[in-house]
């Protein structure tokens, strides 16, 4: 009995960490300025925080159907090796695409070919409309609500 | 004690998710949609593991292994896309 409330406790810590890990993974990549900054989010705490979810998942029907569960730690260690591959690949692309990125970020890879980065800065499309206000009627409004001063 | 740290947790991920759509939405340039679609299918499998959990059955790993075999050869392919202009050389 005991043993069973000991593996509920360690199985809700896991859970609650896991979600906090997934949460801050998902922050970080909302909130940091730079696109090379927010590789760091998803690379390192969503994969924790879906290694603990997957852990606890696997604790959980180990303990509550009596067997082994090994179905999870297939996914985690999946998970696990192509996290790094995939954030790599990712920077990769950002190197080759010159993302802009601010003065803070520093760092720059000789060891790159040149047919790994590219030669120039990949063109960024033209800025969304604004489905019915054009430039005119926003200047219009502009100047419209100088007036009374 | 299990349940409230379900329920939490699934919130917590849930809004995750939302962030993750929120940079989908506005992310400047490709590589920044392709970073949160990337963490988007991570989260997902969070999602089908604790529904797994909820209904105190294992039927759904298998569309969670499917899940994250799929999504990493997707990403893959359009990082080398973008790198080569190429999937298969």
């Amino acid at each position: 009995m005991s043993f069973t409330l000991l593996a509920e406790g360690v199985v809700a810590f896991l859970l609650v960490a896991g979600g906090v890990f997934a949460f801050t993974g998902s922050l970080g990549m909302l909130q940091f300025k730079d696109f090379f900054m927010r590789l760091h989010g998803p690379t390192k705490g969503t994969t924790l925080g879906i290694g603990c979810v997957l852990i606890a998942s696997m604790l959980y029907f180990t303990v509550t159907q009596r067997e082994f569960h090994v179905q999870e730690l297939l996914i985690t260690l999946f998970l696990f090796i192509t996290a790094p591959v995939t954030g790599h690949m990712l920077a990769k692309t950002g190197l080759h695409m010159h993302l802009r990125f601010t003065t803070g970020t520093r760092g720059s890879l000789p060891e790159l070919r040149d047919e790994d980065v590219g030669q120039s800065r990949v063109a960024r499309p033209a800025k969304a409309r604004h489905p019915w206000r054009t430039r005119q009627s926003r200047q219009r409004s502009r100047q419209k609500s100088r007036l009374p001063r | 004690m299990l349940e409230t740290a379900l329920m939490i947790s699934l919130g917590l991920i849930v809004a995750a998710m939302a962030m993750n759509v929120l940079r989908l939405a506005k992310g400047p340039d490709v590589p920044d949609r392709l970073l949160a679609l990337d963490t988007l299918y991570v989260n997902s499998i969070a999602l089908i593991v604790l529904l797994g959990l909820w209904l105190n059955t294992k039927t759904y790993f298998e569309a969670a292994i499917l899940i994250a075999m799929l999504g990493f050869v997707g990403t893959m392919a359009i990082c080398r896309y973008l790198l080569r202009g190429d999937i298969i050389e």
